[in-house]
């Protein structure tokens, strides 16, 4: 691979994770966007190109129009630094992005539809 | 993949990948143009579509998500004719002129509370949950048993209501495609039309650039209605900092009030500016503990697991969770948060919160930080309602914090939620759970918007508006959608009864070369650059405290920056052609900000609005200053009585005026 003269990446680099294995590129994801951060990539049926990263608001549009959810929100660093909770009984500290991850909780929102 | 990953792996830099083709026109033609395809933008489509208009959306982004209201919302007020409500529209109305001495549109909060219910029923129609359906919170203070509606901050008006609201903004753009609303997407409006093409005459369509092919588009109607939400990237502008601490989109350029200004219309509340969060040092909104808005009625606790308690407005402490939700006035009502109401004037009417004297408390040694929200101790109940209902429902909140949370672990019966250290001077704006950290004093956020009457029009004929931003001073979902779908029914009536005029060739043709400037000149200037700037001139020339002779320099300044560098713009896409054309537009619309400062010679607290050269607050300045472009180019302004909406031509009272205006079909 080669190396290549490229400009600083601006803001947080990246806002949006794709899982390459299961994303069919359909797009959607670059459709729904308000601010159009996305373009689809050149190659068809991979996964969209993120183009201006620093004009993404994390309203997580793409992530629910995604068919089947291979798209993840990324919480920049900044931010998952300061989302930290502790365990009640024994104190233990946890965050988004923490190096040994908990279980997911698999509570479903409370909503009927 | 983003930009870099992918230009590394293949060694090429992507191509454009939609056709370019800048200047090719698109006639669009309706009987109602809709400029903003927000949740107001949307709801007056609706409405006037169900008038029998012809309806045309122009938005900006895609109107599924696009918009403040996007994604989601859990809060729904001024819904104050719902079958539980203790508060009737003219005690809403009412009271929102009371907090902010007048300084509000009294008039659409009346709406509001005359057709927010109505409004919401409609909603459920369209798909959105506002019912506890599967009685799973059955028993709970905040369920009525009847109707399963569930109520937030004040139990025992019960006027503002929890909703199941993450999915409204595709249930809402579902029902405008329903009914035959054609909507035109990635449209950047850039100017309005108006008869012969001059200023102050009627509205007969607008402009727009694409954002993807860089086509123009021409809109041909008989009314249009402003719905293009709030304006950021005045003041504040740090896209490269603000990540996910966002309660803003870029897409919020106020566009939408360039656009009246250059036409010729009266602004209003101009001078009115607030504080701004510091965008660039914040947090996620609703992502770091707190016990405000979404989150009021959780349990706060100290390093030590001291519990912190509630307050009234007025310092009482309070003992229970019942008393959390209860005015300690007798006869009074909370009117709600988050909706542009200033409650230091009226504490009666505000929601019950912290402690005020916590943080002298931290100084005595009484409390130790960090302070944690915590739910753990609530009922399961209590917890679930706020976690599972309205973190995993308000706006921004489903994916970036309910999923991104819980996939984490985040279990709120185990679990205690840290608050960002430090003191609270760093986040008293709204208590931390909008990604707090205050601006300094001379970084602000404007409430201005176009001078209204009861039909909801501007002082153009033909031109209407809706939702936060457009109208001054207000902000919220239930006003947003009530005051579309009233403005939508107003536009397709004046529509129905009105000829169509054809657009001045000239004054197309000179919008067009302005637009397209970018795509020409060999220009070195950025979007952004042009952005940064704008916000450094609001800042100097704009800030808390103003002079006569340091706002003339601010126009002055502004202005060059339009002729100069604004001429030397470059461009790589229509993307960033769209891009270019806002931060233009805020060029325009500061120095309409700075006129409207200029226009009153008082100082005012309630309008955080200070002048060094007239520091005193007169009574003879107790009114509203309207602000225009006249033809000749100048600025002309004049006062209005604070309710000017029940003085002549108007009636005297509110229902009256009602009933006059709104043309309802109940
Ligand atoms: C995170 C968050 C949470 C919130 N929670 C609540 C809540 O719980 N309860 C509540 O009542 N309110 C809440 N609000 C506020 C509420 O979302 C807004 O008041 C409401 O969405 C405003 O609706 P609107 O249609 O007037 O404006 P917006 O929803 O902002 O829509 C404006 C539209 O105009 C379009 N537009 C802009 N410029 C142009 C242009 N030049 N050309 C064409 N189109 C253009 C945009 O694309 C957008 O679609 C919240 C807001 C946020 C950000």
């Amino acid at each position: 691979m080669g190396v290549y003269s490229i400009p600083n990446q601006s803001g947080p680099c990246r806002v949006l994770a794709f899982d390459a294995e299961t994303c069919i590129g359909c797009n959607r994801c670059v459709n729904v966007c308000p601010s159009d951060v996305m373009i689809p990539n050149p190659e068809k049926g991979k996964e969209p190109i993120v183009l201006y990263a620093e004009e993404c608001w994390f309203c997580g549009g793409c992530v629910q129009e995604c068919p089947i959810r291979a798209i993840t929100l990324v919480t920049p660093a900044k931010q998952r630094l300061s989302t930290v909770w502790i365990d009640k009984k024994t104190g233990a500290e946890y965050r988004i992005g923490m190096k040994d991850p908990l279980p997911p909780n698999t509570t479903p929102p409370a909503d009927n539809r | 993949m983003n930009w870099h990953e992918y230009v590394n792996a293949t060694g090429k830099v992507p191509e454009w990948p939609y056709p370019v083709r800048y200047e090719k026109e698109n006639i669009v033609t309706s009987d109602v143009l809709i400029i903003g395809g927000g949740v107001a933008g949307c709801r007056a489509a609706i409405s006037a579509r169900q008038r029998g208009a012809r309806v045309v959306v122009a938005d900006r982004g895609f109107t599924k998500r696009s918009g403040s209201g996007g994604a989601g919302v859990d809060h729904w007020h001024g819904a104050v004719r719902n079958p539980c409500s203790k508060v009737t529209p003219r005690m809403y109305s009412e009271a929102a002129m009371a907090t902010t001495d007048g300084y509000t549109n009294g008039l659409v909060r009346y709406i509001v509370g005359k057709e927010g219910w109505d409004t919401l029923l409609e909603t459920e129609q369209m798909g959105v949950q506002i019912r506890d359906e599967t009685d799973e919170f059955k028993g709970s203070m905040f369920r009525d048993e009847e109707t399963k509606l569930l109520f937030a901050y004040d139990l025992e008006n019960k006027h503002c209501l929890r909703i199941y609201g993450a999915n409204i903004k595709p249930c809402v753009d579902r029902e405008m495609r329903r009914v035959g609303c054609d909507v035109y997407e990635r449209i950047c409006v850039t100017s309005l039309l108006t008869e012969g093409g001059k200023k102050g005459a009627r509205v007969i369509g607008a402009t727009g650039v694409h954002d993807r092919t860089g086509e123009f588009y021409i809109f041909k109607a008989k009314s249009v209605i402003v719905s293009t939400g709030k304006t950021q990237r005045l003041w504040c502008f740090a896209p490269e900092l603000r990540e996910s601490q966002s309660m803003y989109n870029l897409d919020q350029s106020g566009m939408g009030h360039t656009i009246g200004w250059r036409a010729g219309a009266e602004f209003v509340l101009m001078e009115m500016t607030g504080p701004v969060e510091l965008t660039g040092t914040g947090y996620a909104p609703y992502s770091t503990g707190n016990n405000n808005n979404t989150y009021q009625g959780v349990s706060v606790v100290d390093k030590n697991g001291k519990v912190v308690k509630y307050a009234d407005a007025y310092g009482n402490l309070i003992d229970t969770e019942e008393g959390i939700f209860k005015p300690s006035q007798e006869g009074s009502f909370f009117i709600g948060w988050g909706i542009a109401l200033d409650h230091e004037r009226m504490p009666a009417h505000r929601i019950n919160l912290t402690d005020p004297n916590l943080w002298e408390k931290v100084r005595a040694g009484e409390y130790e930080q960090p302070f944690y929200t915590d739910m753990t101790s609530l009922s399961k109940t209590s917890r679930d309602i706020i976690w599972r209902l309205m973190l995993a429902h308000e706006g921004k909140c489903r994916v970036p914090i309910y999923e991104q949370f819980t996939a984490w672990g985040f279990d709120p019966k185990k679990h205690l939620l840290q608050f960002p250290v430090g003191d609270y001077s760093l986040w008293s704006i709204d208590c931390a759970w909008a990604n707090p950290q205050s601006g300094p004093a001379n970084w602000r956020a404007g409430n201005g918007g176009y001078l209204i009457d009861w039909r909801l029009r501007t002082t153009l004929p033909g031109l209407f508006v809706a939702g936060d931003g457009p109208i001054a001073s207000q902000g919220c979902h239930g006003e947003s959608q009530t005051a579309g779908r009233y403005a939508g029914r107003q536009a397709a009536i004046f529509a129905r009864d009105i000829d169509a005029i054809e657009p001045d060739p000239e004054q197309i043709a000179a919008e067009k070369a302005r637009c397209y400037m970018p795509t020409k000149a060999k220009g070195d200037i950025g979007w952004k650059e042009l952005n940064y700037a704008v916000a450094r001139i609001m800042q100097d020339y704009c800030g808390e405290y103003k002079t006569e002779h340091t706002l003339d320099m601010g126009i002055r300044r502004m202005k060059d920056l339009l002729e100069t560098e604004g001429k030397r713009m470059y461009v790589s896409n229509p993307h960033e052609l769209a891009r270019a054309l806002e931060s233009l537009s805020l060029c325009e619309l500061g120095v309409a900000y700075m006129e409207g400062a200029k226009a009153r010679k008082a100082s005012n607290k309630v309008l955080g609005f200070y002048r060094y050269d007239y520091p005193e607050d007169t009574e003879e300045w107790h009114k509203l200053v309207a602000i225009k472009q006249t033809a000749a180019d100048a600025v002309a302004s004049r006062g209005l009585a604070v309710d000017y909406h029940l003085q002549a031509p108007y009636a005297p009272d509110l229902e009256d005026n009602y009933q006059r205006y709104s043309e309802s079909d109940r």
